[in-house]
């Protein structure tokens, strides 16, 4: 076992999951909102916000999928002894980790069933940046938000899927967002001009 | 060592509880199930709220609590010990003040804003149980967004009372989805569900239920056109500080049938006293 498997977890556990969980709770509970998260140092390929989400949320109890390079022998070591962790295949995980690229496409995840749509994944993607991007309706949203996403279309169909569907969590370094299914996404008014212009 | 683990609640417990939240987000309306532990209170004092609250907290958080509108009851009194205690927060009555609220059978007047965390403590859960007592037909029903027997129920109130006389836990519709039960709020509490700044977290712990409303979600009391929704109190204005838009308690105040009214929401009323608002009753 290596030496940065044992380290990088919560120094103060039940404290520092609390706040990381303020983070994860106000990301989810208000679209487009970037939040900070703190305390976690995994091993790469896993960024601090990612450990951070990870460590509050999994145990034994939460099948993890590691997509693309995510499945790496020090993501796994690290997971598996600061949350215990089973590793899944993506049909049958409650969290999955990776780069957009490689978890997608989505149609492999859990999206619940009509009468417990809560037995859904919960993608938690690692992203290049975090900024103002797509435009965003829908609860948790007072008019609009607007955040970076990897594409549109796909989050357009999730969100035909309601109360059926996927839930989002979005990492870079140390912050974090969200995109629950229920969100509405549209082309930001700004790339819809610049597309009609373009054609 | 502390006596307890910080806010009480194991970890494990915690991450159940704060993932069935998150799901409850993403599903406004829709009740999620989560696996009730036992509290160091009975089931009548609000445990599904209490778990909910340690769940959230942190130790940078100001909580309040309160029954019925007041600050000052036994029962709203011990959870806020409770949780100095376990989770070494700040306390106050203030609603302005407060970050986390927990709360039984009232919405605080004033609004709450941004960075505020309004908890309830709900009894039963599901809107559908007095027409259906079966939990796996309420759910199949919530799954067809079967609630035509709701409205029938209602306007069963209309045939016999002229108006629907349900004025607690009056049922309320989601984002245009799931009916939900607002737990036993006056119905004069309803409007203040729509639109919130805040985020509204629901705990049922006997039920083992946890349901939430994001911020500025789309909250409608079902109704009928020829009986629209009407957030009815008490036609007067408090006798402390002469608020006529509160919801009002009626207090017997002598042995000869004298009566009072004053503001259920003890924290808005002294706001009020001590910006020197009078009602007709202050000394
Ligand atoms: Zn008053």
């Amino acid at each position: 076992m290596q030496a940065n498997t044992l380290s990088g977890g919560f120094a103060d556990p039940a404290t520092q999951s609390a706040y990381a969980f303020r983070s994860v709770m106000e990301a989810m509970a208000r679209p487009g909102t970037i939040q900070d998260i703190e305390g976690a140092a995994p091993p790469a390929p896993l960024s601090p916000a990612m450990g951070a989400v990870l460590l509050t949320l999994c145990d034994t109890e939460t099948p993890v999928y590691l997509a693309g390079d995510m499945d790496c022998e020090a993501a796994r070591a690290w997971l598996a002894f600061h949350t215990g962790a089973p590793f899944v295949g993506p049909a049958h995980c409650m969290f999955a980790v990776g780069t957009w690229d490689a978890l997608t496409p989505l149609a492999v995840y859990p999206i619940g069933t009509s009468e417990y749509p809560d037995r859904s994944a919960t993608l938690i993607v690692a992203c290049s940046e975090l900024a103002a991007g797509t435009t965003l309706t829908g609860p948790g949203i007072k008019d609009q938000a607007t955040l970076s996403l990897p594409e549109v279309e796909a989050f357009q169909a999730n969100r035909t899927l309601f109360p059926l569907g996927l839930d989002f969590i979005f990492t870079c370094g140390e912050r974090l967002a969200a995109l629950p299914r229920s969100t509405e996404v549209s082309r930001s008014s700004s790339e819809a001009i610049a597309q009609a212009g373009a054609s | 060592m502390t006596e307890y683990n910080f806010a009480y609640l194991d970890e494990q417990t915690k991450r159940m509880i704060r993932r069935a939240i998150l799901k409850g987000l993403a599903i406004p309306g829709y009740q999620v199930p989560f696996a009730s532990r036992e509290m160091p209170m009975p089931y009548g004092w609000g445990t599904g709220g209490v778990q909910v609250s340690a769940a959230v907290l942190t130790p940078s958080d100001t909580f309040k609590v309160i029954d019925q509108g007041a600050d000052d009851t036994t029962n709203a009194v011990s959870i806020r010990t409770f949780f100095q205690r376990t989770a070494g927060v700040a306390t106050t009555t203030a609603t302005s003040d407060a970050t986390v609220i927990q709360t039984r059978h009232r919405i605080p007047e004033e609004p709450l804003h941004e960075g505020q965390i309004l908890v309830y403590q709900v009894p039963i859960p599901e809107p559908l149980r007095f027409l259906e007592p079966r939990e796996s037909e309420t759910r199949k029903m919530h799954s067809l967004e079967e609630y035509g027997l709701m409205h029938v129920k209602l306007y069963e109130d209309i045939i016999r009372h002229g108006h629907i006389a349900t004025s607690y836990a009056y049922p309320v519709k989601v984002e245009g989805r799931y009916v939900m039960d607002p737990s036993p709020i006056p119905k004069f509490d309803n409007p203040k569900l729509r639109d919130m700044a805040a985020i509204q977290l629901f705990g049922a712990g006997r039920e083992q239920r946890i349901y939430a409303l994001p911020p500025y979600t789309q909250v409608v009391s079902l109704d009928f056109e020829d009986h629209p929704f009407e957030a009815s109190k008490a036609d007067h204005p408090c006798g402390m500080c002469g608020a006529t838009d509160s919801y009002l308690d009626e207090l017997i105040i002598d042995d000869i049938g004298g009566r009072m009214f004053v503001c259920s929401d003890t924290d808005y009323c002294e706001v009020r006293q001590a910006a020197g608002h009078k009602g007709k009753d202050a000394a």
